[in-house]
C-alpha cells in the first residue's frame, strides 16, 4: 500500500458565522499529483488555507493527519517547517527584503540549517531561468511592485527553491499569458521531477495541467468533494461546467 | 582640566555631597532651581564669566516660562523638586541591582561588555573611552578639524567662536527646557572643521557618553564651514540609564556655504526617561544637512530637530525612524524654515507602534516670501503592529509664496493577518514574521546609517519586537 502523506477525513470549517467546507474527504498520497475544481466561491482557497493553517478560519469538526500526525495541532510555521507550502491566489508584499534573502531566511527556518549563499544564489538563477524571469528579480523587495504574473511566477520560484513535500497552487495560473503558463507549468515539473513530491493544485484552466502528470480530479461544489476520477475528468469540466454537479447538490 | 573627571574626583564629590546634605535634606525637598544651585554649577565647571552670566539668565527665563502644553503629557516630571534631575544627589544613585531588568537584557543581547554596560546605566565606573577619542581626535586634527569636550573648548582658542553660537540657533527663549538646558548644561561635544576640509569618517559621540553629566543636559555644537564636510554620529543603541530621568539636551549645527553635515542619531533611552531634546541647523548658501535619526526608548520624547535654511539653494534631508513600544508616547517630527530662494527640503520618516505604544509624527514645513521656487517634499509612514497602539500624524505648513512645490502624503497602516500569514506559511514564527515586516518598514533608514549602526537598529528592531506576542 502506497503511503498517505495528507489524510483528511469529514473536514468542516468557516468563518464564526459561516460555513464554507461542509465535510470534505481527501487523501493524498507520497508524489501525487490531486488537482481541485470548482465554481467560484465552491471553497478550494479555503481548503487550501485550512491545510495551510490560515487561523481566519476555524475548523469546526473533522481530522486531518499529516504524515501520521495532527495537523491541527501544528502551527503555520510548523506546518511549513514540515514541508507544507502553498502558493498564493493573491501573494503579499514585503517592502525592505529582497526575494533572495527572504528566500535564504525562509529556507534556513525550513531546514533548520545555514544556506550557503553563493550555491542558494545561483539555484535562484538557475530556476528564475527555468521560469523566464531576468535574474533582477532577486535582488527586487519581496513581491513589491511585480506585476499579477510575476508575483505568480515568484510563489513557483519559492516552490522550487524550498523543496516542500506538499505543494497547494492556488490559482497558480490564473492572470497568467499563454506563455507564461507553459513557463510556470514547467517550474512545477521541475518540482514533480522529485519522486515524493506531492501537488494539490487548485485551478480553473486546464492549459497548466497539459504537460502535468495528475493522478486525481476533485470536484468541489458548495463545501463538498462531489466527484473523484482521474485525468479524464478535466476535459469533461472543461467541455460541460459544473452545471451538472451543482444541480445534484440542491 | 581633563583631569578633574576621573573616576576618584567623582567619587570624593559624591561623598561629599552626600555629608554636605545630612543637615538639610527637609530643607531641599520641594526646592526648585536656584541661583546659588546655577553659581555652583558655574563655579564647579570653572566657566568663564560670559557663560556664568548667560547660565543665570537662562534661569530667569526658565522661571517665568511655562511648561509646554500642546504635546505628550509630561506631568510625570516633578519640576517643584527639579532639582533632583539638576543634581541627583548620592542618596539617589542607582546600583546595579537597582537597574531594571530590561535593560541588563538589552546589553546582554547587544554583546555590551561588562564594564562598559555598568557605565552607560550610570552606576559604575567610567569606561575609559578617552583613548580611542585621543586618537580619533589625533587623525583628524591634522586636518586642523577641532574636536573636543565643549567645557574645555571654551577656555581654549575657540572661546569665542563658541561664545558667538552658544545657544544663538536655539535661545533659552524658545520654550522652558531650553532655558533649562542654558542653566544647566553640562558636557558634550564642540566640532570645527575648517574651510574646504572633508573629513572622511564619521566622528562619533559614542565614545564621550560616559562623561559625567553627559546623556542628560549635553550640549553639541558644530561649525562647519565654507565648502567642508562631516559626518557626526551621535548616541549608540545601548540604553542609557539614569534615576535622573529627564534629559534636556540641545544641538546646534552650523552648515556654512557650499557645506556639507550629515548629522546621525541613534537613541535608546531607558524607559523612564523624559526626553525633551532640541536640535537645529543653520544652513548657508549652496550648504546641506542631512539629518538621520532613530528614535527608541524613552518614557516620554518631544524631538522635532529643525532646519533653518538661510541661503539660496540650501537643502535639508531628514530621514527618521521612532519606534513607540508599551507605555511609551513618542512625540517627534521635524520643521523647516524655508528662508531663501530655490531652497529644497526632503523628509522621509517611518514611525512603528507596538503593544499600546503611541507616536506621532509631526511636521513643520514654512516657505517665507523670499523663498521663491523652494521645493518641499514630505513623506511620512506610520506602522501599528497591533490594535491596541496607535499612530498619528500632524503636519502642518505655512507657504507665504506661490512660487513654491509642494508635496505632502501620509500613511498609517496596521501589520495586516495576511502578511503574517503568509511569512508563516514560509515557515517563518509569528515573532520573525513581524519582525521582518518591520525591519522592512525601517529599512529606508537603515540604509542611511553606516553598516554598523544599521546592524545594531535592526537588532534593536528585533529586542524591542521580542515579546510582542501575548
Ligand atoms: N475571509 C473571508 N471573509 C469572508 N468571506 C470569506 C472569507 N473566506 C472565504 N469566504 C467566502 O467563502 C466562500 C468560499 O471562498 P473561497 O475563497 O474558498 O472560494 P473559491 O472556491 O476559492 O473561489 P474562487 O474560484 O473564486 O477563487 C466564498 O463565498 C467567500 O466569499
Ligand atoms: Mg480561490
Amino acid at each position: 500500500m502506497e503511503e498517505k502523506l495528507l489524510v483528511i477525513k469529514n473536514l468542516r470549517s468557516g468563518l464564526e458565522d459561516k460555513e464554507i467546507l461542509k465535510g470534505i474527504d481527501l487523501e493524498i498520497g507520497k508524489g501525487e499529483t490531486h488537482v481541485i475544481m470548482g465554481p467560484n466561491g465552491a471553497g478550494k482557497s479555503t481548503l487550501g488555507n485550512v491545510i495551510m493553517g490560515n487561523p481566519v478560519y476555524t475548523v469546526t469538526a473533522g481530522t486531518a493527519e499529516y504524515c501520521g500526525e495532527d495537523l491541527f495541532e501544528m502551527s503555520v510555521s510548523e506546518r511549513a517547517k514540515k514541508g507544507i507550502f502553498m502558493s498564493f491566489q493573491n501573494p503579499i508584499e514585503v517592502p525592505g527584503i529582497s526575494l533572495e534573502n527572504f528566500l535564504r531566511s525562509a529556507s534556513e527556518e525550513v531546514t533548520g540549517e545555514r544556506v550557503r549563499i553563493w550555491p542558494f544564489h545561483k539555484e535562484i538563477e538557475k530556476n528564475l531561468g527555468i521560469l523566464d524571469m531576468d535574474g533582477a528579480y532577486a535582488d527586487r523587495d519581496l513581491n513589491v511592485g511585480f506585476s499579477g504574473g510575476e508575483k505568480k511566477k515568484a510563489e513557483i520560484l519559492q516552490l522550487m527553491m524550498l523543496k516542500p513535500k506538499l505543494a497547494i497552487l492556488d490559482e497558480t495560473d490564473s492572470g497568467l499569458d499563454v506563455d507564461a503558463v507553459k513557463t510556470v507549468s514547467g517550474g512545477i515539473r521541475e518540482y514533480q521531477k522529485d519522486a515524493d513530491a506531492s501537488l494539490l493544485i487548485i485551478t480553473h484552466n486546464a492549459a497548466i495541467l497539459e504537460s502535468l502528470r495528475v493522478d486525481k480530479v476533485h470536484v468541489i461544489v458548495d463545501g463538498r468533494i462531489v466527484e473523484t476520477k482521474g485525468p479524464e475528468l478535466i476535459d469533461e469540466i472543461v467541455k460541460d461546467g459544473f452545471a451538472k454537479y451543482e444541480e445534484q447538490g440542491e | 582640566m581633563k583631569d578633574e573627571k576621573t573616576v576618584i574626583e567623582d567619587v570624593n564629590r559624591e561623598f561629599y555631597d552626600f555629608r554636605f546634605e545630612e543637615g538639610d535634606d527637609v530643607f531641599r525637598v520641594s526646592e526648585g532651581l536656584t541661583e546659588a544651585i546655577v553659581s555652583e554649577i558655574s563655579r564647579e565647571k570653572n566657566d568663564p564669566d560670559w557663560m556664568r552670566e548667560f547660565r543665570l539668565r537662562s534661569l530667569e527665563i526658565y522661571k517665568r516660562t511655562d511648561m509646554p502644553d500642546w504635546g505628550p503629557p509630561i506631568d510625570g516630571l516633578n519640576m517643584d523638586n527639579i532639582v533632583t534631575y539638576v543634581r541627583p544627589n548620592a542618596g539617589m544613585k542607582a546600583s546595579w541591582e537597582d537597574v531594571p531588568d530590561d535593560i541588563k537584557t538589552t546589553f546582554e543581547r547587544l554583546g555590551i561588555p561588562e564594564a562598559e554596560r555598568k557605565s552607560l546605566a550610570g552606576v559604575g565606573a567610567q569606561y575609559d573611552s578617552e583613548l580611542v577619542y585621543h586618537n580619533v581626535k589625533k587623525e583628524v586634527a591634522e586636518k586642523g578639524v577641532i574636536y573636543t569636550d565643549i567645557e574645555s573648548a571654551l577656555h581654549g582658542e575657540y572661546g569665542e567662536m563658541i561664545r558667538a553660537h552658544f545657544m544663538k540657533l536655539v535661545p533659552p527663549q524658545d520654550h522652558k527646557f531650553a532655558a533649562l538646558h542654558g542653566a544647566v548644561w553640562s558636557g558634550g561635544s564642540f566640532v570645527y572643521v575648517p574651510r574646504g576640509v572633508s573629513v572622511e569618517i564619521p566622528l562619533q559621540s559614542y565614545f564621550r557618553l560616559n562623561a559625567p553629566g553627559a546623556g542628560q543636559f549635553e550640549h553639541t555644537l558644530i561649525i562647519v564651514d565654507e565648502g567642508a564636510d562631516l559626518h557626526f554620529i551621535e548616541g549608540c543603541s545601548a540604553p542609557k540609564y539614569n534615576v535622573a530621568n529627564l534629559h534636556a539636551g540641545c544641538v546646534e549645527l552650523f552648515v556654512g556655504r557650499n557645506a556639507r553635515l550629515r548629522y546621525s542619531t541613534i537613541e535608546n533611552w531607558s524607559k523612564n526617561m523624559y526626553n525633551l531634546n532640541t536640535k537645529r541647523a543653520l544652513v548657508e548658501e549652496g550648504g546641506k544637512i542631512e539629518w538621520v535619526s532613530g528614535s527608541f526608548g524613552s518614557h516620554t520624547s518631544y524631538l522635532y530637530p529643525m532646519s533653518i535654511l538661510n541661503g539660496r539653494g540650501a537643502r535639508s534631508e531628514f530621514t527618521g525612524i521612532t519606534f513607540a513600544g508599551h507605555g511609551q508616547n513618542l512625540d517627534t517630527g521635524c520643521k523647516i524654515v524655508h528662508n531663501a530662494p530655490e531652497t529644497s527640503s526632503y523628509v522621509n520618516t517611518r514611525s512603528i507602534s507596538k503593544s499600546g505604544g503611541i507616536s506621532t509624527f509631526r511636521s513643520s514645513v514654512v516657505v517665507n516670501k523670499n523663498a521663491e521656487n523652494s521645493k518641499s517634499s514630505v513623506s511620512c509612514q506610520s506602522l501599528m503592529v497591533d490594535s491596541e497602539s496607535r499612530s498619528d500624524t500632524i503636519p502642518a505648513m505655512d507657504i507665504k509664496t506661490d512660487k513654491a512645490d509642494i508635496g505632502h502624503e501620509a500613511k498609517i497602516g496596521r501589520i495586516s493577518d495576511d502578511a503574517v500569514f503568509y511569512l508563516m506559511s514560509r515557515g517563518l514564527s509569528e515573532e520573525n514574521a513581524k519582525a521582518l515586516i518591520v525591519s522592512g518598514f525601517a529599512e529606508n533608514v537603515s540604509k542611511e546609517l553606516p553598516l554598523e549602526y544599521a546592524v545594531e537598529m535592526n537588532n534593536l528592531i528585533r529586542i524591542e519586537m521580542k515579546g510582542a506576542i501575548g
